[in-house]
């Protein structure tokens, strides 16, 4: 048996799909939990393929809520575990996402998004921000990885499983359908040669030592008896991830410095806002590109101080308004005029964006 | 609590967290008694994780000396298949009630069954919702009155009790284990628990024990009331004893 799935560095051409079974594959991971949705299927394929090759394992359960709930096992019991799943299985997910956060249990999600609500289409969308950052019932302590190439699924995903464990909380990549089914290419490298440590899991349950004699038995729960008990547990929660949001937040900045006008958008989006960009400032026209890496923690401080210099802002999605939510969440209080273009479960080409932006001069 | 004149508390119970939260009379203690006697006779509590629904049985969060993980209702089978697949060495046990386990999360226990997972499912079967206040579970009785049956459970309009066991057995594979006691004779359900426990550990398959249990909380009965209905009424519907067994012998 190979030990490792990657030696050194490689040149490939793959869909994301296929991205993200190797990232994992890269990452440690030791088990997958899933349930056929599209477009994450082929995850499922690529990684029954390739992990028994590595003593990898995988169960394919009876849905999604069960999917969510095994992964949460699996890293109770201290593997490396993860499940991928895209539009009604993520709201299925949800359920067990909320048990993660509520236990601080470092589960990995990659979410595939495709168009909503219900089951809609099965190809493309970035409806399912809302659901990703806010679902289940609580605060939304999540991190969530919009990724917008082949590249970054790959450097995100091995990215996920250190950040869950780091910091236990639930996390996601956030791709989309188009991620997943094109080919691109890309470098897939194995991540410890290029000197990124992989984080240690650790069990939660099943520890050694006989529990009330060697050691204290693990109680885990999620439900609490008074609301005392439960507001301390949350503001705990909550507190933490305030500490550590400013080590997690990520954006990218394209030609921002002397901008009169930001197009923020993210995911796959924020290509065609890069597009738009080299064309517009061809024409003269100052624009630049802002876009959040994460959306859960929001790069909040950074994109204010953006905002507050600028004439204008634009955001751009393909979905009605769930980016605009965070964006105008984040820049509470400054009166910068916000315009938008929204295509819920539509793609977004550059000539749209130059359009809309030389239309807004 | 002296030894000696009080009936022993199981070695694997947590004494700190008794006396429990159960209401007097209640069957899960009794159920819960019988595990931690299995445990210990077995000398698994090193090894155990034991995992607990949202309903009554939450309560039992604490109760023992052994990993414990509470989740969502319906979702403690899946929570264990989980922890058993990734770590094999374990033992796992799914404790729920019969709303957990024969409404919301029935399409987990069937698919576990029908997987054959490595998992020991403990489903105490009160004939109605516990926690939420005694309504109508998959499990009442036809004509029993819930606070959703007020008149009776009448079979046309809210269909006929679940019989778990029967269900499991015929969907479940050799080398399953699949069971019915009642709290109405513990020695018995102490030794379906512990079979099905040996039935793990053998790494035979899937081992399920329905426990018959009392709610007199909900149900209004005194202790001969509660009693009678355990034993007469309950047990008439659901027949105990052994309903699948790798290789041979079956009591009941
Ligand atoms: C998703 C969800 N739906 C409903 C509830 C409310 N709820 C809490 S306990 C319970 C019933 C528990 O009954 P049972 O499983 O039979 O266990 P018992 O309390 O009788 O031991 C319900 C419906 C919940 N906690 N979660
Ligand atoms: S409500 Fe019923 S099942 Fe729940 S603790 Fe009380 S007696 Fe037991």
């Amino acid at each position: 048996m190979a030990d490792k799935p990657i030696q050194g560095e490689k040149k490939v051409f793959m869909t994301g799909n296929e991205v993200v079974a190797w990232a994992a594959l890269a990452a440690g991971a030791e088990i997958m939990y899933g349930y056929p949705i599209t477009p994450q299927n082929e995850i499922m394929h690529y990684w029954t393929r390739l992990a028994p090759k590595y003593g990898r394992k995988f169960l394919q359960t009876e849905d999604e809520i069960s999917a969510g709930f095994t992964t949460v096992g699996g890293v109770l019991a201290g593997r490396k575990a993860f499940t991928a799943t895209a539009g009604p299985g993520n709201t299925l997910m949800q359920e067990a996402m909320s048990m993660a956060e509520m236990m601080r249990i470092p589960t990995v999600l990659v979410v595939t998004q495709r168009g909503g609500p219900s089951t809609a289409t099965v190809i493309y969308s970035q409806q399912e921000v809302t659901m990703t950052c806010y679902g289940g019932n609580g605060e939304g302590l999540r991190i969530v990885y919009s990724t917008a190439s082949h590249q970054e699924l790959f450097d995100y995903t091995i990215k996920a499983f250190n950040t869950a464990w780091k910091y236990r909380f639930p996390t996601f990549i956030l791709g989309d359908g188009y991620q997943s089914k094109m080919r691109e290419s890309l470098t897939i490298y194995d991540p410890e040669a290029k000197g990124i440590e992989l984080i240690p899991a650790e069990a939660y349950v099943g520890k050694s030592g006989i529990p009330g004699i060697d050691r204290d038995p693990a109680h885990l729960r999620n439900t609490y008896n008074l609301e005392d008990e439960l507001y301390e547990v949350v503001k705990g929660h909550v507190a933490a991830y305030q500490r550590v949001a400013p080590e997690i937040v990520e954006y990218k900045e394209y030609d921002t410095d002397d901008a009169e006008i930001i197009v923020v958008a993210h995911g796959v989006v924020s290509r065609a806002a890069q597009g738009a960009i080299k064309v517009l400032r061809q024409e003269g026209i100052k624009a630049g590109h802002f876009r959040p890496v994460t959306l859960r923690p929001f790069p909040v401080e950074q994109l204010r101080k953006k905002a507050d210099k600028v004439q204008k802002l634009l955001i751009v999605e393909s979905a009605e308004g769930q980016l605009k939510r965070l964006v105008t969440d984040a820049l509470y209080g400054i009166t910068t005029p916000i315009e938008t273009l929204l295509k819920p479960g539509e793609g977004v080409t550059v000539e749209e964006i130059v359009e809309k932006v030389r239309k807004l001069d | 609590m002296g030894a000696g004149i009080n009936p022993q508390m199981p070695r694997s119970w947590r004494t700190d967290t008794k006396p429990h939260k159960f209401c007097p009379g209640c069957g899960h203690g009794l159920v819960l008694k019988a595990l931690g006697q299995a445990i210990d006779e077995l000398d698994i509590q090193g090894k155990v994780v034991f995992g607990c629904d949202i309903g009554c049985s939450l309560l039992a969060w604490d109760f023992f000396n052994v990993d414990t993980v509470q989740t969502h209702h319906g979702r403690t089978t899946p929570v264990l298949v989980g922890i058993k697949r990734a770590n094999p060495e374990l033992i796992g046990i799914a404790y729920m009630g019969d709303g957990g386990g024969y409404a919301i999360g029935s399409q987990h226990l069937v698919n576990a069954a029908a997987r054959n997972d490595k998992v020991t499912v403990i489903l105490v079967n009160n004939t109605n919702y516990g926690m939420t206040g005694g309504q109508m579970a998959p499990t009442t009785l036809p004509g029993q009155k819930t606070e959703t049956t007020p008149y009776g459970r009448d079979v046309e309009e809210a269909g006929y009790p679940t019989k778990g066991p029967e269900m499991v057995a015929a969907i479940a594979h050799e080398g399953a284990y699949v069971a019915r006691g009642s709290i109405a004779n513990l020695r018995q359900l102490k030794k379906f628990i512990k079979r099905a426990l040996e039935n793990q550990i053998a790494g035979n398959g899937f081992s399920f024990v329905e426990a018959l249990s009392a709610c007199p909380t909900n149900w209004r009965t005194n202790a001969a009331e509660t009693w009678a209905f355990v034993e007469d009424q309950m047990g008439k519907y659901f027949p105990i004893g052994e309903f699948k067994v790798p290789g041979e012998k079956k009591e009941g």
